[in-house]
């Protein structure tokens, strides 16, 4: 049965008071269309459980592309290892956040990227948890289990099954087969494997059989929607050549490399 | 004042740590500015997928930038024969069971090897940590670069962390701008320091106790 279906009619899926998972580092990989249309779908008190929060630099924004800071005001929760990078938040979404934060209206859970994908692996396999030796002693371990097993010290993380995954994928068969592209594969596999929802927007569909099976990364049993980003749309994979130009534009035009995000010391 | 080890000096001599055949992570900040010495025969990992990519693109070829190229600092690699793509969940497996040299930016190290890296305490308002717990403690060996001191002059080299702790006793060895510092098990000892600077004038930026080495010598290039 095929699963191809449009952004509305998938999103018609997530409710208010949902936990959603989706994939963040950048623009590569991060489903910016199924965001706005989010956005458009109107539900709130949503949980929004991602690697990164990180807002677009300068130039990308007026171009009509979005970043998850788009989501904050359906949010009532935040589970991610890093949001904002010390001097790239834009001033906006951190005076938004800030405001957030400080009225109690947001709530932030922190983790790592390692972490919070086992998490999601916990979820997805059925687990009720996992004895993690990372983080013992730090922010991450308040208020959790410690526990010493054969004389290594562990706290106690709770598996995480979003009631909705959020996935990005360059190609999709009609059966909900996917494959990847380069660096954009990030967190997309695991949260469709974790989610009870999974909804994948993709440049192209094709027929089952065009895709060599030898090649399928997220079989379609863990996809539940297929959504093709439409020709006209800034994210299409149509308009992709332009979405290169304006990204070495603002990269010849700021000097440095697009994106960085060094700061004193830090490690995204 | 003495002149101190530029960035670029920097990253030239903690690349030396990496010998052909190793796994290594470049983090964000000092650390990546080490891809430009990788030894033929290394191969470096970003931890948002990626396995052995080729030269950054930089403003003179900025026409082979590729949106789906990205490292985990956000800089965009051209590609290399060999190189592998894999999801966030396999990179961190890579990192915990212990087969990367992890080269990490840092705030603070301490006497015992604890490492101070996500937070600047209260004045960050929002979670840092990214992968920086992971690949602290599951590093084969853990590299840190850092300026010795920071900008107001206080020592990042300490008896005690006074930043939020992101790994107990991991650090391996420490990089500055002033010196290559080995974290043994009877302390910190200084096995370099730069040209034309004491061991005693290194230790008085330090506010940990350094132990020289009784092969403690300037920092060669």
């Amino acid at each position: 049965m095929s699963k191809i279906c449009t952004a509305d009619e998938a999103l018609a899926g997530v409710h208010d008071g949902d936990v959603v998972a989706a994939h963040n580092w950048g623009i590569s990989g991060s489903p910016g269309y199924l965001f706005r249309a989010l956005v458009e779908r109107g539900v709130k008190d949503l949980t929004l459980c991602i690697p990164n929060l990180i807002p677009l630099p300068e130039g990308f924004v007026e171009r009509g592309l979005t970043d998850p800071t788009i989501l904050l005001p359906q949010l009532k929760k935040i589970i991610s290892p890093f949001i904002g990078a010390r001097g790239i938040l834009s001033s906006l979404s951190e005076t938004f956040l800030n405001s957030l934060a400080s009225e109690g209206r947001l709530e932030i859970e922190t983790s790592t990227h390692g972490i919070l994908m086992e998490r999601l692996y916990a979820g997805a396999t059925g687990l009720g948890g996992i004895y993690s030796p990372v983080g013992v002693d730090t922010i991450i371990a308040e208020g959790k289990e410690k526990r010493t097993i054969d004389g290594v010290d562990y706290i106690f993380e709770k598996p995480l099954r979003p009631d909705v995954g959020l996935i990005k994928a360059d190609k999709a068969d009609t059966l909900g087969n996917l494959v990847y592209r380069g660096s954009a594969r990030g967190a997309n596999p695991v949260i469709a494997m974790a989610s009870k929802y999974t909804i994948v927007e993709v440049f192209d569909v094709v027929e089952p059989g065009e895709l060599e099976p030898e090649m399928i990364v997220t079989p379609g049993v863990f996809v539940d929607c297929v959504v093709r980003i439409p020709d006209e749309d800034v994210y299409s994979g149509k308009r992709r050549p332009e979405l290169m130009q304006i990204l070495a534009a603002v990269m010849l035009a700021r000097g440095v490399q697009v994106e960085e995000a060094v700061s004193e010391g830090g490690e995204m | 004042m003495k002149d101190r080890l530029t960035e670029e000096l920097l990253a030239m001599r903690a690349a030396r740590e990496i010998r052909p055949g190793d796994y290594c992570n470049l983090g964000v900040g000092l650390p990546q500015l080490c891809a430009s010495y990788v030894p033929e025969g290394a191969i470096v990992q970003a931890e948002n997928g990626t396995l052995g990519y080729g030269p950054l693109v930089g403003l003179d070829n900025v026409d082979e930038m590729d949106l789906d190229f990205i490292d985990a600092g956000g800089s965009f690699f051209t590609t290399a024969p060999g190189m592998a793509f894999f999801d966030i969940l396999t990179s961190f497996v890579m990192i915990r069971s212990g087969r990367l040299k992890s080269f990490l930016g840092g705030l603070q190290v301490s006497e015992k090897g604890d490492l101070a890296i996500h937070s600047l305490g209260s004045a960050d308002k929002f979670p840092q940590i990214g992968g920086s717990m992971d690949l602290a403690w599951g590093a084969k060996r853990l590299i840190v670069l850092m300026t010795h001191n920071a900008k107001d002059g206080v020592s990042k080299v300490v008896k005690e962390l006074t930043l939020p702790i992101s790994a107990r006793a991991c650090v391996d060895l420490i990089i500055t701008d002033l010196a290559v510092i080995e974290v043994a098990s009877d302390g910190l000892v200084l096995k370099e320091y730069a040209p034309g600077w004491t061991p005693q004038e290194v230790q008085t930026q330090t506010d940990a106790q350094l132990i020289v080495a009784t092969d403690a010598k300037e920092i060669g290039f």
